[in-house]
C-alpha cells in the first residue's frame, strides 16, 4: 500500500493563529482528538443535575494539583518541622494561607462530588454492560482518592493526623501472620514517625496523583469509547438519526454540554469560595480542633475521630467486635465495604438500568442503603456512647452501647443492599423502559 | 547491502522466544523490586534508637500514673492503691481473658495483677485494637462509662474498656489485654527493656 500524507486541513480560522493550527495538524493529531473528545462527541440530551458531578471532580483534581504544588514549595516533611512549616505557611507566606484553605476545602469538596456522582451511577445504573470497566476504574478512582487523603492528612503532622495514621496502619497488623511485620515496613519504623512522614509524602505528592491521573484517563477514555449513560438508563446509540447517522437523542458534547457545566462550576466555585473564606475549618469537619495541637506520641486525644469521608468504614470497623482472639474481622469488614463495589455490575439482575422504571423493591433497598450509609457516617464522627446503653435486662444486647448496635444494624443494611441484589432486581416488578429519552 | 528479507517464522520457535525473554524480563524486575521494597524497612537508626530504658519508681505517689516513652511507645508505670488491687480479683465474668492465657506478658506476669509486685503495675500503654493510648479512668462507676466500671484504662478512638491490671472486657473492639513489655525492677529502679530473658 502506498504512503499518503495525512491532506491538510483548511485553516479554521484566518490569520496567523490559522497557520500555526494547520501546521500543528500536519504533525498531531489535533483536529481528530478535538473532534473525538468534543464535538463528535454525542451524549444524551437529558442530563440532569447529577451529571454536573463529573466535570466538577475534574475541576477539584486540577485545583489540587495546583495548590498542591504551591504548598509543597513551603512545606518540610519532617517530624521536627512538619507542623512548624504548615504554620508557617499559613502565617508567613503571602496568601499561604489561601491555598492552604483551597487545598483542605477542595480535599472535603473532592468527596462530597464523587460521592453524589457515585451515587448517580447508582441511581440511573451506570455501571451496567457495557460500562463495567467504566464502573471498576471509577472505583479505582475512589480507593486512590482515600489513599491521598490519608497520606495527605499526615502532612500536618497535628494530634489527629498522628492518631488517625497510627489507627489506620495498624489495620494492617490485623491481618493474621504477615500484620505485625507489614504494619513495620508501611511505618518504617515501630510507631509512627519521622520515617513514615517523610514516605507519606512521597505517597502524597508523587505516587499516588501519578496513579490516579493515569486512572482518570482511563475512565474518560473507557467513557468516550461507550458512551454516556442517562436518567432513563437507555442506549443513545439504538436511535440513530437515518441521514446524519448521529444519536437522535443525542447533542455534541461541545458546546452544548461544556456550556451546561460551566453553569456548575459558577454554582460550585459559589460554595467553595464561601467556605474557604467564611468557614474553612467547616465547624471541625474539614480540618479537626485536635489537629492544631502538634503530633504527640505518648498521648491520644480525648476523642477521635476521622474526618467526616471516612466516617461510615470507620462506623463500621469499630462496630464489629473481636472474634477468637483477633480484630481482624473489623478490618476486613470495612475492606469489604469498599471492595464489594467492584462487584455491582456482576450483582445486579435487572432488566432496566435506571431507578426511574425500577420496582419497589429495588427503591425500598437504595433508599435503606443510602439513609444507612449517611446514619453510618454520623455515627463515626461521635463517641459509641452517645445514645447511652441500652438497659441491662434485655436478652443478648442487655447493657450494650445503643449507637454501637444501631450501627451493626445499619452495616447489615449496607451490606444487604448489595448481597441481595441478585436476588431482588430479578424478583422486583419493573416497569417497561421508553424507546427514547425522556424529559 | 542488500535489503533485508522475511524469511519464514516458525512460530513455535518465536513463541518459546516471547515465553522465555518474558521469563527472564520477569524475573529481573521482580529482582529489582526486591532493594527498593526492603528500603522501606526500619533504617539502622532507626533500630539503634531502641535503648533500654530507666524510671526511679520511688518518685510514684498513691495511685499516680505516669508515662514512659519507650522505643516510641507510651508505657505506663502506676502504683496502685490496696483498693484497686483489691478490685481486681471481683468482675472476671465481666473480662475477656481473665487469665491472661492468650495475652502477651513474661510470665511473671501472667496472674491477676499482672505484675510482679502488685503495687507497681508497668503495661505498654497502647491499645492492641489499633495502637491508640488508651486513657486512665481510675474512679469507679462515672457517668459515661457505667455504674460497673471498676476503674481502668479506656480506649478513646474506639471504646475499648481494660481493667486495672490492662485485662479487656468482653465484647470489644481490642482481642487481647494491654502488652506486658518485659522489664525489671530492682530496689526501685524500674528498667523497660523487650529484650529481657526470664525476668
Amino acid at each position: 500500500m502506498a504512503y499518503t500524507p495525512k491532506p491538510a486541513i483548511a485553516p479554521p480560522v484566518p490569520g496567523i493563529v490559522g497557520k500555526a493550527i494547520v501546521w500543528v495538524d500536519a504533525r498531531f493529531p489535533l483536529v481528530k482528538l478535538y473532534k473525538e473528545q468534543l464535538t463528535d462527541y454525542y451524549a444524551p440530551k437529558n442530563f440532569n443535575f447529577w451529571y454536573y458531578f463529573g466535570s466538577l471532580a475534574m475541576l477539584v483534581l486540577v485545583m489540587q494539583i495546583a495548590t498542591g504544588i504551591f504548598l509543597t514549595m513551603n512545606y518540610k516533611p519532617d517530624a521536627k518541622l512538619a507542623f512548624g512549616s504548615v504554620e508557617y505557611i499559613m502565617r508567613d507566606v503571602p496568601w499561604g494561607w489561601l491555598i492552604r484553605y483551597m487545598h483542605s476545602t477542595g480535599a472535603s469538596l473532592f468527596f462530597v462530588v464523587v460521592y453524589l456522582h457515585m451515587m448517580r451511577g447508582l441511581m440511573y445504573g451506570s455501571y451496567r454492560k457495557p460500562r463495567e470497566l467504566l464502573w471498576i476504574f471509577g472505583c479505582l478512582i475512589y480507593l486512590c482518592l482515600m489513599a491521598e487523603a490519608f497520606f495527605g492528612y499526615l502532612l500536618p503532622w497535628g494530634q489527629m493526623s498522628y492518631w488517625g495514621a497510627q489507627v489506620i496502619i495498624n489495620l494492617f497488623s490485623a491481618i493474621p501472620i504477615i500484620g505485625e511485620d507489614l504494619s513495620v515496613w508501611i511505618r518504617g519504623d515501630y510507631n509512627v514517625g519521622d520515617a513514615t512522614l517523610n514516605r507519606f509524602f512521597a505517597f502524597h505528592v508523587i505516587a499516588i496523583p501519578l496513579v490516579l491521573l493515569g486512572l482518570v484517563a482511563a475512565h474518560l477514555m473507557a467513557l468516550r469509547e461507550v458512551g454516556s449513560n442517562n436518567p432513563d438508563g437507555i442506549e443513545i446509540k439504538l436511535t440513530l438519526d437515518p441521514k446524519t447517522g448521529t444519536p437522535l437523542d443525542g447533542i455534541p458534547f461541545h458546546p452544548y454540554y461544556t456550556v451546561k457545566d460551566i453553569v456548575g462550576v459558577v454554582v460550585f466555585l459559589g460554595v467553595f469560595t464561601a467556605i474557604v473564606f467564611f468557614s474553612p475549618e467547616m465547624g471541625g469537619y474539614f480540618l479537626e480542633a485536635p489537629n492544631f495541637v502538634p503530633a504527640d506520641p505518648l498521648k491520644t486525644p480525648v476523642h477521635i475521630a476521622p474526618v467526616w469521608y471516612f466516617t461510615p468504614f470507620y462506623a463500621m470497623l469499630r462496630a464489629v467486635p473481636s472474634y477468637l482472639g483477633t480484630q481482624f474481622w473489623g478490618v476486613a469488614v470495612m475492606g469489604a465495604a469498599t471492595m464489594i463495589l467492584f462487584a455491582l455490575p456482576w450483582l445486579d439482575r435487572g432488566k432496566v438500568k435506571s431507578v426511574r422504571y425500577r420496582g419497589p423493591i429495588y427503591k425500598g433497598f437504595l433508599t435503606a442503603f443510602v439513609i444507612s450509609f449517611l446514619i453510618l457516617g454520623y455515627l463515626g464522627v461521635v463517641p459509641t456512647t452517645v445514645w447511652g446503653q441500652l438497659p441491662k435486662g434485655l436478652p443478648l444486647v442487655g447493657g450494650m452501647d445503643l449507637a454501637t448496635l444501631v450501627a451493626r444494624i445499619l452495616t447489615a443494611v449496607y451490606f444487604a443492599f448489595f448481597i441481595l441484589m441478585p436476588w431482588y432486581t430479578k424478583k422486583d416488578k419493573e416497569l417497561p423502559e421508553p424507546q427514547r429519552v425522556t424529559v | 547491502m542488500s535489503a533485508i528479507v522475511l524469511n519464514e517464522v516458525d512460530p513455535k520457535k518465536r513463541r518459546f522466544l516471547i515465553a522465555a525473554t518474558s521469563a527472564v524480563g520477569a524475573g529481573a524486575a521482580v529482582a529489582v523490586a526486591v532493594p527498593f521494597a526492603l528500603s522501606m524497612r526500619p533504617s539502622a537508626r532507626t533500630l539503634a534508637a531502641g535503648a533500654p530504658v530507666e524510671y526511679d519508681l520511688s518518685k510514684l505517689e498513691m495511685g499516680q500514673i505516669v508515662t514512659i516513652e519507650y522505643r516510641g511507645a507510651p508505657h505506663w508505670a502506676i502504683r496502685r492503691s490496696p483498693e484497686m488491687i483489691a478490685e481486681l480479683s471481683k468482675h472476671d465474668a465481666l473480662l475477656a481473658d481473665p487469665l491472661s492465657e492468650a495475652s502477651s506478658q513474661p510470665d511473671f506476669a501472667r496472674n491477676v495483677n499482672r505484675s510482679s509486685n502488685p503495687e507497681y503495675f508497668i503495661v505498654k500503654g497502647v491499645c492492641t485494637h489499633l495502637g491508640c493510648s488508651p486513657t486512665f479512668r481510675k474512679e469507679i462507676g462515672p457517668a459515661d462509662l457505667g455504674a460497673e466500671w471498676p476503674g481502668g484504662f479506656f480506649c478513646p478512638c474506639h471504646q475499648s474498656k481494660f481493667d486495672m491490671a490492662g485485662r479487656v472486657f468482653k465484647g470489644m473492639p481490642a482481642p487481647k489485654n494491654l502488652v506486658i513489655t518485659p522489664y525489671k525492677i530492682t530496689g526501685m529502679t524500674l528498667v523497660i527493656d523487650a529484650d529481657i530473658k526470664g525476668a
